[in-house]
């Protein structure tokens, strides 16, 4: 499609128009051209968009513009061979011109863009960026120095803004790295506390248990401890121990709750329990002379329980009798040399040091060779063995035992382990398990004479 | 690393000639003495090199504790001139270099022969009556101009500028490469030199001294080249006709003379 009208200029009129506006055609384009041709070069350099500054090579100032002029609101006269360079810059600028942008100016004939700020006959400041190139005259010799100035506000805020956020950034870093380390110090100095504390607990613990199981003439013992927490002291607790005449005497409990608080009223059971059997053995009354201890020491306010297995061993001619009382206790399991398995159940026992008088019942069996009695606290039971929290429960103990016996002490107790090991973390309390059993080859006699104390 | 390639120790001019070691200031590098160096290498052996932290130095060799006092550059000397056993050394020091030079030869009088100060100052900032011509308030400035120009340096190429030993066509070929710093590194030797007062060293000064100032110069003023000469026993001052800081690079011809006049007359 042909747009061009009668009066489009032809193409040639443009070389016409390098001499000058065409007398007969004022179009718009002619116009344009002429302006740019009336743009004249004084002009030109003294209304630049930039500072232009020329200076001898000692840095007066020789040639500058109008631009720069109205920047610094500075004369012409006040310049122009009455100031250098340097004179126009900050006196941090001055340094760094003297030690960088000059010696790199001789060194390499031209420097570009480097920051400076200017400053203004009013006092105040420019941010420039400064490029210098030497020019030399015929014989090579470097004459003077051109200078151009950019306005550089705008970029030096920018700049400004980045640097600020580098050094926010920087000390940020570094706050977060001290923060760190700090940090990292205080968790050793918590790892440190936290082992000298289970050091100590551990000690406490121990002293809850005989530090190892005696082991009566033509029988076995064997026990087993499991800490839930390293960081707390277990209320568990067992003993066995020999009253001198031939007879054994055990118990196992759990005092009620944990922590160093708990760990007195097991000692305090512990050694209670020994005493009261030495001075009268007899299981009911052991554990009615605790639940009196129990009771008057803690119930003020702060009332301190526990359940308890109390039993004595009377060996026989061809064993041994059990002869045990509980007090709110899970019953303790038989195991016999059949192979089969039964609870010794003590019905009405009530928790020991709760009430000033309470009732504790007793019950006995005959154990033969091969029997094996097991004694354990309900961290056992009470374990959580599926993901709804299903308990173990005392009647998957009866079947596991029932396929364990016959079984001797020791053995017993190892599988006992391997069974709370299998519970993982659904074992979440302290257990204490104690086994007696009687030799299964030689039957026991009483290799003295018995003399119960009463 | 050894000093020599630590330092960038470059050693030209005449091999039986005596040593004439030039020391680069606060700024450039090596290069500052390009102008003079072929008028001096005629008659002497010349010693050129980078401080560690400057040019072509190696930049691992930096420290900001050693390199944050002036006995620290003192020492670059010192390892040099042991290095290539220098001895009756003619120590020409530029700027902040004359000063190291000052403290170089209180340490080991017996290695330097003579001391050439050009633009010297002991202090730059005024203290009482004493006119240094800056304020702690202008090197602040300066410091600022430092962190807006990273002349010829950016982290990125600093690799290779490091490892440029082997390849010193890498570093030719990078704009502003004569002044380029870390600008970690320019910032400590900037508050070292600017920060530093050596105006007690001057009198332990015994060889025989040259202060070379110029006519103008905004960084050394001629006050200040006049306390030098006084406070030096027995030194000679020779006023330049020469403007700025760089008489080495703006009058190198009158530059080299003085320093051949007094180094070895005519």
């Amino acid at each position: 499609m042909m747009c061009r009208t009668e009066q489009d200029p032809p193409p040639d009129t443009h070389r016409d128009s390098r001499r000058g506006p065409h007398p007969t055609d004022g179009t718009a384009s002619d116009a344009e051209f002429s302006a740019l041709l009336e743009d004249d070069v004084e002009d030109l350099y003294e209304n630049a968009p930039c500072g232009y500054v020329s200076t001898l090579l000692d840095g007066k100032i020789a040639k500058v513009n109008a631009t720069l002029l109205g920047w610094l609101g500075h004369s012409r006269e006040q310049v122009i061979g009455r100031k250098r360079f340097t004179d126009l810059l900050t006196v941090g600028g001055k340094l760094y011109h003297e030690t960088h942008f000059a010696p790199l100016l001789r060194m390499q004939g031209e420097v570009n863009s480097i920051a400076f700020e200017l400053k203004a006959a009013d006092g105040s400041r420019l941010p420039v960026l400064v490029s210098s190139k030497v020019k030399a005259g015929s014989d090579g010799q470097p004459q003077l120095i051109r200078t151009t100035i950019v306005d550089a506000r705008d970029r030096r805020s920018y700049e400004n803004e980045l640097l600020h956020r580098k050094r926010e950034a920087d000390k940020a870093r570094h706050e977060a790295e001290q923060a760190r380390k700090e940090a990292e110090e205080a968790r050793q100095e918590a790892e440190r506390d936290r082992n000298r504390l289970q050091s100590v607990l551990a000690v406490l613990q121990r002293s809850l248990v005989p530090p190892t199981l005696p082991q009566p003439e033509g029988m076995e013992a064997a026990a087993y401890y499991h800490t839930a927490s390293v960081d707390q002291v277990g209320g568990d607790f067992y003993d066995l121990f020999p009253l001198g005449d031939g007879r054994w005497c055990f118990f196992l409990g759990d005092v009620c709750g944990k922590g160093p608080e708990a760990a007195a009223v097991t000692s305090l059971t512990r050694y209670t329990l020994r005493a009261a059997a030495i001075h009268d053995p007899d299981p009911v009354t052991v554990l009615t002379t605790l639940n009196t201890v129990l009771h008057q020491h803690y119930n003020r306010g702060d009332p301190r329980y526990c359940t308890a297995v109390f039993g004595t061993l009377t060996p026989g001619p061809t064993g041994a009798t059990v002869h045990l009382a509980s007090g709110g206790h899970p019953p303790a399991v038989l195991m016999r040399a059949d192979g089969t398995a039964e609870y010794l159940p003590t019905p009405g026992g009530l928790l020991v040091g709760i009430l000033p008088n309470a009732p504790f019942t007793a019950t006995s069996r005959d154990l033969a060779p091969g029997d094996t009695l097991v004694l354990y606290t309900d961290g056992l039971t009470e374990a959580r063995i599926g993901p709804d929290g299903t308990r173990y429960g005392d009647e998957a103990l009866l079947e596991y035992a029932s396929d364990l016996a016959p079984v001797t002490a020791h053995k017993a107790v190892g599988a006992l382990t391997t069974l709370l090991e299998s519970f993982g973390d659904g074992l979440d309390d302290d257990t204490a398990i104690l086994t007696l059993g009687i030799n299964p080859t030689a039957p026991t006699g009483p290799t003295e004479e018995a003399t119960c104390r009463t | 690393m050894d000093v020599v390639s630590r330092n960038n120790v470059t050693v030209t001019g005449r091999a039986d000639g005596p040593v004439v070691m030039l020391a680069h200031g606060f700024g450039c590098d090596q290069n500052m003495w390009r102008l003079v160096v072929p008028a001096l290498a005629a008659r002497f052996r010349v010693v050129l090199f980078d401080y560690v932290g400057s040019g072509s130095s190696d930049l691992a060799a930096w420290s900001p504790e050693r390199y944050g006092s002036l006995d620290g550059y003192a020492q670059d000397v010192l390892d040099i001139c042991q290095e290539l056993d220098l001895r009756e050394v003619a120590f020409v020091g530029h700027s902040v270099s004359a000063m190291t030079g000052v403290l170089a030869a209180a340490r080991e009088p017996e290695r330097f022969a003579r001391l050439v100060l050009l633009v010297p100052s002991p202090r730059y900032i005024d203290d009482g009556d004493y006119k240094g011509g800056f304020s702690a308030e202008d090197i602040e400035e300066l410091l600022e101009s430092l962190e807006s120009n990273y002349l010829g340096w950016s982290a990125h190429m600093a690799p290779v500028i490091m490892g440029n030993a082997d390849r010193p066509e890498l570093g030719e070929e990078l704009t502003n490469s004569f002044c380029r710093t870390d600008p970690d590194i320019a910032r400590v030797f900037a508050r070292t030199t600017f920060l530093s007062d050596s105006r007690q060293d001057l009198a332990s000064v015994t060889a025989p001294t040259l202060i070379l100032e110029c006519a103008e110069d905004v960084i050394a003023p001629r006050e200040v080249g006049a306390y030098v000469h006084a406070a030096i026993p027995g030194s000679r001052l020779v006023t330049l006709k020469a403007t700025g800081h760089c008489p080495q690079l703006s009058a190198p011809e009158a530059t080299a003379d003085a320093v051949i006049d007094f180094l070895a007359p005519a």
